[in-house]
């Protein structure tokens, strides 16, 4: 059989590359069409692939946050190597860019729906969860078609990932699947709307939402009874989606759906942490499939319109900071001080003002039942990526100690009408020892 | 009052303990390297060395830094002997306003100081959250390299 590979080229000055490039790809797409398919399952060449189809399959990409976890820091795109942790150990992402050797190019497309829906290698062997094929099992057949001609028209980059090191042998992951997988499509509920559906449908395969916003059991299973509940992902938590969500002002579709598309909207925190890359990738997804996956999410809190909206009215009449607790609550009084020095220039100024924050008693980050995800956002700020457009929290890992940032979190959750987090000290020592 | 230690120096200082470091620096103690940019955290020009690591003292409240030791550009040499990241500053002309060069050289001083073999890239990357609009960018790199250079040949 003929190899088609591309890797041979000596190389090239930047400007020759291109046109080269793309003489190269159509000499060998003429090239590979006299040889046969093995077994009716070669992998096509990528002029074979409809444009459109190829754009179907980017927007269903951003929308499957896929080149988060293909994607090594500083590396190429898709080409692997980004350190997945999880608490058996650490999957680094795989080289999905068509690659003969070391990606996916000689994958065809019934290995790769193969992979997506059963969790299977190329080699049949089993494929570790956090490639979170449980979702991806219920996509239909013509975006599985369509995210097949997208990674299959990436730039080919030769890169073999660190290998991965977890615990569990692969051969055991049958008996997980066994336990906790199960293949199946997306069945519509003919009751609900058209838009209801296509975001339950996205939600539940290729966002996997729920992958981070429900929790999981000890062998790393979805706790099904708490669907949407609030999870884990990496060292942050992924608040409740459900009728126990804590934002103090409740989500709505339409600013949900801002949110998702833009990481900024009024009356709630920017976006930060493992968020993050997943709306700088719904920024790519198409219009209607953002709102309808907001609609959908918006759905899963079952409370009434009218108790989430005087939830949110009473919110916002609150005034931005209240008085600090008694004058003997010492980590209190020293966290007012802090915060008025440290951060209330912006956050007292009122979103609107040039330099102005979000009033922290909005900030899911004080509502959410540990204060870890504020202690990773106090300690390394908001700092935007090159291409962001996001305003910027600077990072206050050197300003403050472990004790100040302790007592700044004990104020800030005393802003909020939740119980004070158990023990704050203990987490900022275990954030700062890389454990939280 | 309030003890604060500033090169070398143990200072005494009647502020409100939110009082922004940088205010209690140029106000109280007439060390005016450190400036007054955007105060909120934004530009660097406010940049001090606290225990070493550099940090925006525009936004640091005096409260918060307790025993640990504050350095400014004042603390890096004088006039008359300047130090290795002052006179790398000088040969490489590295300032025209001049505004943001000393948040530029404190935030500079920390990296080299905890890391010595910092490369171009790593002095481009650890000097990303200091603003200069001057655009003297190439010259302040140049000189960070150079000051490199120096203080790997004296002491800091």
């Amino acid at each position: 059989m003929m190899r088609c590979s591309l890797r041979k080229n000596p190389p090239v000055r930047r400007k020759l590359f291109l046109p080269l490039a793309v003489f190269a790809v159509v000499a060998l797409a003429a090239a590979c069409t006299s040889s046969g398919p093995i077994e009716g399952a070669a992998p096509r060449t990528q002029a074979a692939f409809d444009k459109q189809l190829v754009l179907k399959g980017a927007r269903l990409a951003a929308v499957g946050n896929c080149i988060t976890c293909h994607t090594a820091h500083d590396g190429r795109a898709y080409a692997g190597g980004y350190p997945v942790h999880t608490p058996f150990g650490t999957v680094y992402g795989t080289n999905i860019t068509p690659e003969p050797d070391t990606g996916i190019g000689r994958w065809s497309e019934a290995e790769f729906v193969r992979a997506m829906r059963e969790g299977l290698g190329r080699d049949g062997s089993h494929l570790y969860p956090a490639f979170p094929y449980e979702y991806f099992t219920r996509l239909d057949d013509a975006d599985l078609h369509a995210l097949y001609a997208f990674v299959m028209t990436r730039e080919p980059v030769r890169n073999v990932p660190p290998p991965t090191r977890i615990l569990v042998p692969r051969s055991a992951v049958a008996l997980w699947k066994a336990r906790y997988f199960k293949p199946e499509r997306f069945h519509p509920d003919p009751s609900r709307s058209a838009a209801l559906n296509r975001g339950a449908y996205l939600v539940e395969s290729l966002a996997h939402c729920s992958a981070c916003h429900t929790p999981r059991n000890k062998l790393g299973a979805e706790k099904k009874d708490e669907y949407f509940a609030g999870g884990e992902a990496g060292n942050w938590h992924a608040p409740a989606l459900d009728a126990s969500s804590p934002s103090p002002v409740p989500w709505t579709a339409p600013v949900l759906t801002e949110y998702l598309r833009s990481g900024l909207v009024d009356d709630h925190a920017i976006t930060a942490g493992p968020m993050k890359p997943v709306v700088m990738n719904l920024s790519q997804a198409a219009e209607d499939d953002v709102r309808a996956i907001a609609q959908y999410v918006v759905s899963i809190d079952a409370r009434s319109a009218r108790e989430r909206e005087g939830k949110a009215r009473a919110a916002l009449a609150a005034p931005p900071a209240r008085e600090p607790g008694s004058a003997a609550d010492r980590p209190v009084r020293n966290g007012a001080a802090l915060y008025a020095g440290a951060c209330g220039d912006c956050h007292d100024r009122g979103r609107a003002a040039e330099g102005g924050a979000l009033p922290l008693p909005l900030a899911i980050g004080l509502a959410i039942p540990t204060p870890r995800n504020l202690i990773h956002i106090v300690r390394g700020g908001i700092v935007p990526g090159p291409h962001d457009t996001l305003p910027w929290m600077p990072a206050f890992s050197d300003a403050l100690t472990d004790d100040e940032l302790a007592d700044l979190l004990v104020y800030l959750r005393s802003l909020t009408d939740k119980p004070p987090w158990p023990d704050v000290a203990a987490e900022v020592k275990r954030a700062s020892k890389g454990e939280g | 009052m309030i003890e604060l230690r500033v090169n070398g120096r143990v200072h005494r200082v009647d502020d409100d303990p939110q009082t922004p470091l940088l205010y209690v620096l140029r106000d109280d103690l007439g060390l005016n390297a450190a400036k007054f940019g955007c105060g909120l955290g934004q530009c660097g020009a406010c940049t001090v060395m606290v225990d070493g690591k550099a940090v925006y003292s525009c936004i640091t409240p005096v409260a918060a830094i307790g025993n640990r030791e504050v350095r400014t550009v004042e603390g890096l040499g004088t006039v008359d002997k300047p130090g290795p990241m002052q006179r790398a500053f000088i040969e490489a002309q590295a300032a025209q306003c001049g505004y943001c060069i000393p948040g530029m050289m404190m935030r500079a001083q920390a990296l080299l100081e905890s890391n010595p073999q910092a490369g171009a890239a790593e002095i481009r990357a650890a000097l990303q959250p200091n603003l200069c609009r001057c655009g003297t960018h190439m010259r302040i790199l140049k000189a960070v390299e150079r000051a490199a250079e120096l203080m790997k040949g004296t002491k800091p």
